[in-house]
């Protein structure tokens, strides 16, 4: 590729003929946060000190304290956040190779089927008909799971009832198959994790963990603004905070589409 | 309390170096009985300390008591010259121990006494924000503060959008309005505080971080960090968000803002090593509180000190009884505002600290190891 591409692309940008659609949610303490039993260690909130706010504590300057767990907001999972990919190497936000951090992606729309099962579930059958439609998924490419979850109230959103959580994701056969029959670099979904709601109750427990960390791949999740990305061509750029041995972080994530 | 003589048992009012009657130097406070007969009474129209000045008119009498001293106390209104009454000792506004003269019976709606709201912190007719409406100890609290006449209570609940159990007991209910606020959050705590801060005439920090452990048998500090997050900080943020405007609105009417309570675990004043980070957390906010109690002083603000041990709920399944009912909490928060204390031990574990930590500290501390 020539330089000349690069500039390109940034005039694109800049002129509009490449749109950059923010896929990441404010980081703030009333957004929801995944919840566990609460025998298990949680995910340190959100919280925002003031440090000063053109005050007597620093006259001519506004800044915060910011502390959050590493799985908080709109985040990444790096493999090392999983059992199964803790010994590959270069696996935490750190070390992880920077390229993959900007990757193309297919956006499979269930939004239909999510909104009327809570518990709906992406399986190998809908991608193979999404591939129909659209073409096989490309190898290193994000898959994206829209169900629109993104869209509301942040009760409905986080949908926790007496037996946990009740949110869309994927299933076992679909996860494993992605990850080895079509190479991809991630997957990522508006819900709070990249696993249904319900995926602690799958074989293996929490799939899309289980299988993208065990390959080296990516999580992504708590995004937005899905339903502003065509089918495919769409980049995500995704480069989450380099944290010493992280295991993921809240992160700014993009998409540049095509605006023709 | 007053003095009494161990010679001859002579009691003695003001406190003395030496028994009036028999001049023995043995003089120890104990509690004397209540019962006195009001001699004379009278009423200050233009008193000179501008406290009472702006209260005026305002009754004080002269109580002789069964057990010999001659006080001069507050009236009750109802008090009547020559006739019995009850005594006891009530902190007034500044936060200093005065007498206080009720009538020997009940009379209709005795609580309500102008001069005797001025002494207790009443929830009757008053606004009260219960800070955690999650817990039992929270959900109780709401209730006997409804039944005990408070006006409207609110409820604080935090992450909305994470069910409970017991929220159809808040919600669409007459006087209890559910707000959000998650203490240990700067700014949900003052967003709250802007709403209604000036509303609220009694705070009650039901905040509520159990875990067990202490130093070894925990991992890291993650745990611990909750703990001060939670109990530390939210008290902190409450007291910057609510305290300034509370100890501005000390003097505020009928309405005026009373107190906080808070509650807190008897092991503050004595760690329990099986919950030993968590005791530590207590005794942090048992500083605090004094600190708060120092500061709203000014403004006429009490601050009541609930202590208790082990509560009866989840995080203290593995302790053996007794426990303590979350419901016997929130009645003793009624009965400690309606008292106006400063000080209440809720249970058997919670009062038996407070006596042996009075008796020997160390060897309290050697009976918690175990």
């Amino acid at each position: 590729m020539q330089g000349k591409n690069l500039l390109e692309l940034a005039g694109a940008i800049s002129s509009g003929a490449v749109r950059v659609v923010d896929l990441t949610f404010t980081l703030s303490p009333d957004f929801p946060v995944i919840v566990l039993p609460p025998e298990f260690g949680q995910a340190a909130p959100v919280r925002i000190q003031e440090i000063s706010r053109y005050d007597g504590r620093g006259p001519a300057w506004y800044w915060n304290n910011v502390t959050f767990g590493e799985h908080t907001g709109t985040h990444f999972d790096a493999p090392i956040h999983w059992f199964t990919g803790k010994d590959l190497p270069n696996n935490s936000v750190d070390t992880m190779p920077v390229k993959d951090m900007i990757a193309p992606a297919c956006v499979i729309d269930c939004s239909a089927g999510a909104a009327k099962d809570p518990d709906f579930v992406l399986t190998v059958p809908l991608v193979e008909a999404w591939e129909a439609k659209h073409g096989r998924i490309p190898e290193r490419h994000w898959v994206l799971l829209r169900t629109d979850w993104s869209k509301k109230g942040w009760r409905d959103y986080a949908n926790l009832r007496d037996d946990g959580a009740h949110t869309p994701g994927p299933n076992p056969a679909v996860m494993k198959w992605l990850v080895e029959e079509r190479g991809i670099i991630g997957f990522g979904t508006e819900t709070i994790g990249t696993d249904a709601g319900q995926a602690g109750h799958f074989e293996p427990p929490y799939p899309a963990h289980h299988f993208l960390h065990g390959a080296g791949r990516y999580g992504l999740q708590c995004l937005c603004n899905l339903d502003q990305l065509p089918a495919t061509g769409a980049v995500i750029v995704a480069s989450p905070l380099k944290i010493r041995n992280g295991s993921g972080s809240p992160l700014r994530v993009i998409a540049l589409v095509s605006a023709d | 309390m007053l003095q009494r003589c161990e010679a001859c048992g002579a009691f003695a009012y003001p406190a003395r170096e030496a028994c009036p009657a028999c001049l023995s130097a043995a003089l120890t406070f104990v509690d004397a009985p209540r019962r006195g007969a009001l001699l004379a009474e009278t009423t200050a129209r233009v008193p000179s300390d501008v406290y009472f000045r702006e209260r005026a008119p305002w009754r004080i009498g002269l109580v002789r008591m069964d057990c010999g001293p001659t006080m001069v106390a507050h009236l009750h209104a109802d008090c009547v010259e020559g006739a019995p009454v009850m005594m006891s000792f009530q902190l007034d506004k500044s936060g200093q121990a005065v007498a206080f003269a009720r009538p020997e019976r009940e009379t209709p709606n005795m609580a309500d006494d102008r001069q005797w709201r001025e002494m207790t912190a009443d929830p009757k007719f008053r606004r009260v924000l219960v800070t955690n409406g999650r817990s039992l100890i929270g959900k109780e609290a709401v209730a006997a503060l409804k039944a005990a006449g408070a006006k409207t209570v609110f409820v604080g609940v935090s992450e909305p959008w994470r069910p409970f159990a017991g929220e159809q007991l808040l919600r669409g209910q007459q006087g209890i309005e559910v707000v959000t606020l998650d203490a240990a959050d700067e700014k949900s705590a003052a967003d709250l505080a802007a709403d209604i801060g000036g509303k609220v005439d009694i705070l009650v920090n039901t905040t509520e971080y159990v875990r067990p452990g202490g130093l070894l048998d925990r991992r890291g500090t993650s745990i611990a960090r909750d703990e001060i997050d939670q109990a530390y900080l939210g008290f902190i943020n409450l007291a910057q968000a609510f305290g300034p405007t509370m100890r501005m609105r000390g003097a505020d009417g009928i309405n005026s803002s009373a107190a906080w309570v808070n509650i807190l675990s008897v092991h503050a004043l004595a760690n329990w090593p099986a919950f030993g980070a968590y005791s530590a957390s207590q005794a942090a906010c048992l500083s605090l509180s004094h600190c708060l109690r120092a500061e709203l002083r000014p403004g006429g603000v009490k601050v009541m000190n609930l202590f208790t041990g082990p509560v009866d709920t989840e995080w203290f399944q593995t302790v053996p009884p007794p426990k303590v009912a979350p419901r016997a909490v929130a009645q003793a928060i009624v009965s400690g505002l309606k008292g106006g204390l400063e000080e209440i031990y809720v249970g058997d574990v919670a009062e038996e600290i407070r006596q042996r930590l009075a008796a020997n500290p160390k060897a309290l501390e050697r009976e918690l190891d175990r």
